[in-house]
């Protein structure tokens, strides 16, 4: 874990947000009916779900790195992963509400996309409550671990597939063309994946912290 | 050929265990017609209900409602009833995999009797719409065998945390939101009679999400049973 207190990933991650926020809102983007100007969104909104699914994954491979061990820090690094996650959840369903009230009409329409979302933000906030009702730490752990990854595939099954399959309003869904069919998007590229890796570090760099503040307060609570 | 014969063995165990009390399965009986006797009675307070035309979709979604909570209450009980001695003493005769299957397999046995049996006390209380009906009763096998997958795993899981009825409503209902939303309009295909074919991707995903709880199910569960 000597990764998390290198700092060149630091920079990089500022660099490229800073890139992607000058770059998003400055270079020519392709003006399509209804999206306009709105189309911008993506290097805002996907880079929350990009970066939420990156702190998920490491949060799956720590819960599994912590039934195999279980060593405390392991559990600690999973909490603090799916709490940066439901951030970055947060984000991400707030910036595409804000986008689909300019061209949808509405905050909340009720798209399927919408709903999917909603519900999986509940599985992981179920993982928190569960979290809660247990007061023996290895216990929590332990099944906290187990609920994680039994919740991670459901999450990609909610978010990712189900929407797909009905008739969801939202890109790249139900038919929609996504942001790989559009006729310019070689320009948008440069801004986008710059955007995934920039908010994905952003998002480790804050479960990072937060997983640095959980290993000072268990040091202060141990009992010597 | 180890885990298909201790599977085999607990199973018999849990229908001997149940036929001999009939707990689960009566108590849930009961449940169920008496949610539709309410039901019932609660709808006939509105003369012409039969006769409108949202009858076909309240007829619907209220039967898997009560099959939702018929469920939740039925499974809930088959890792509650598990006394710490005796999960010590599986432990020295059984493997995890074959205790977590032979729980899915008596779940999906006794949701399947109970929806069954379900249905033909809700169909004698409100009249049925159903057009086709073998695909509706198709689709209710399916529903039963979805519910009971996903509420064995979270089951185990709530059983280990403190064993409440919140956690266990908590933790599955967003599990069972989309497997509940798949069913209903594969249902109201079934009673409108539409053409077989467009339900085939619903059956698919409802599949395929049960695949994919039995796999993590096994994976998990060896990590869950033992304290």
């Amino acid at each position: 874990m000597q990764f998390i207190y290198k700092s060149w990933w630091k920079i990089l991650a500022v660099t490229l947000v800073f890139y992607t926020m000058i770059a998003g809102f400055l270079l020519p983007v392709p003006t399509l009916p209804i999206l306009h100007e709105t189309i911008r969104n993506l290097y805002f909104h996907v880079p929350m779900w990009v970066g939420m699914l990156t702190v998920f994954v490491i949060s799956v491979y720590y819960s599994i790195k912590y039934l195999n061990t279980g060593k405390e820090e392991y559990d600690l690094a999973a909490v603090e992963c799916v709490n940066t996650g439901l951030l970055f959840f947060a984000l991400g369903l707030i910036t595409g509400m804000m986008w689909a009230k300019y061209t949808w009409g509405e905050y909340w329409s009720g798209d399927p996309k919408q709903n999917s979302a909603a519900i999986a933000f509940l599985l992981y906030c179920a993982y928190l409550v569960l979290r809660n009702s247990m007061d023996e730490e290895q216990k929590r752990a332990k099944i906290s671990a187990i609920y994680n990854i039994f919740a991670f595939p459901i999450m990609l099954v909610l978010i990712f597939i189900l929407p797909r399959l009905t008739d969801s309003l939202h890109p790249g869904n139900g038919g929609n063309p996504a942001f790989g069919k559009y006729d310019l998007a070689t320009s948008m590229r440069v801004v986008l994946y710059p955007a995934f890796i920039g908010w994905s570090l952003m998002a480790i760099w804050i479960a990072t912290i937060r997983y640095r503040i959980r290993l000072i307060e268990n040091k202060k609570n141990a009992i010597n | 050929m180890d885990l298909l014969n201790q599977t085999k063995h607990l199973l018999k165990k849990e229908i001997i265990l149940e036929w001999r009390s009939k707990y689960a399965f009566n108590g849930v009986l009961l449940y169920v017609v008496s949610t539709v006797f309410v039901c019932y009675m609660a709808f006939n307070l509105n003369p012409g209900f039969r006769e409108s035309q949202g009858y076909p979709i309240v007829w619907n979604i209220l039967f898997w409602i009560i099959i939702l909570f018929a469920a939740v209450n039925a499974i809930a009980k088959s890792f509650l009833q598990e006394s710490k001695g005796r999960l010590l003493y599986y432990y020295t005769i059984a493997g995890p995999h074959a205790i977590i299957l032979s729980k899915i397999i008596y779940n999906i046995l006794l949701m399947a009797l109970l929806s069954v049996l379900a249905l033909i006390i809700y169909s004698l209380f409100f009249k049925n719409p159903t057009d086709d009906n073998l695909y509706y009763f198709l689709s209710v096998l399916l529903g039963s065998i979805s519910f009971s997958t996903v509420f064995t795993m979270i089951s185990a899981i709530a059983s280990k945390a403190g064993n409440n009825g919140t956690l266990m409503a908590i933790l599955s209902f967003p599990v069972i939101i989309p497997v509940i939303l798949v069913l209903i309009k594969m249902s109201k295909r079934a009673i409108d009679g539409l053409d077989r074919s467009f339900s085939y991707q619903d059956i698919g995903v409802l599949l395929a999400i049960n695949l994919i709880v039995i796999v993590t199910s096994l994976l998990l569960f060896p990590f869950l049973w033992r304290d």
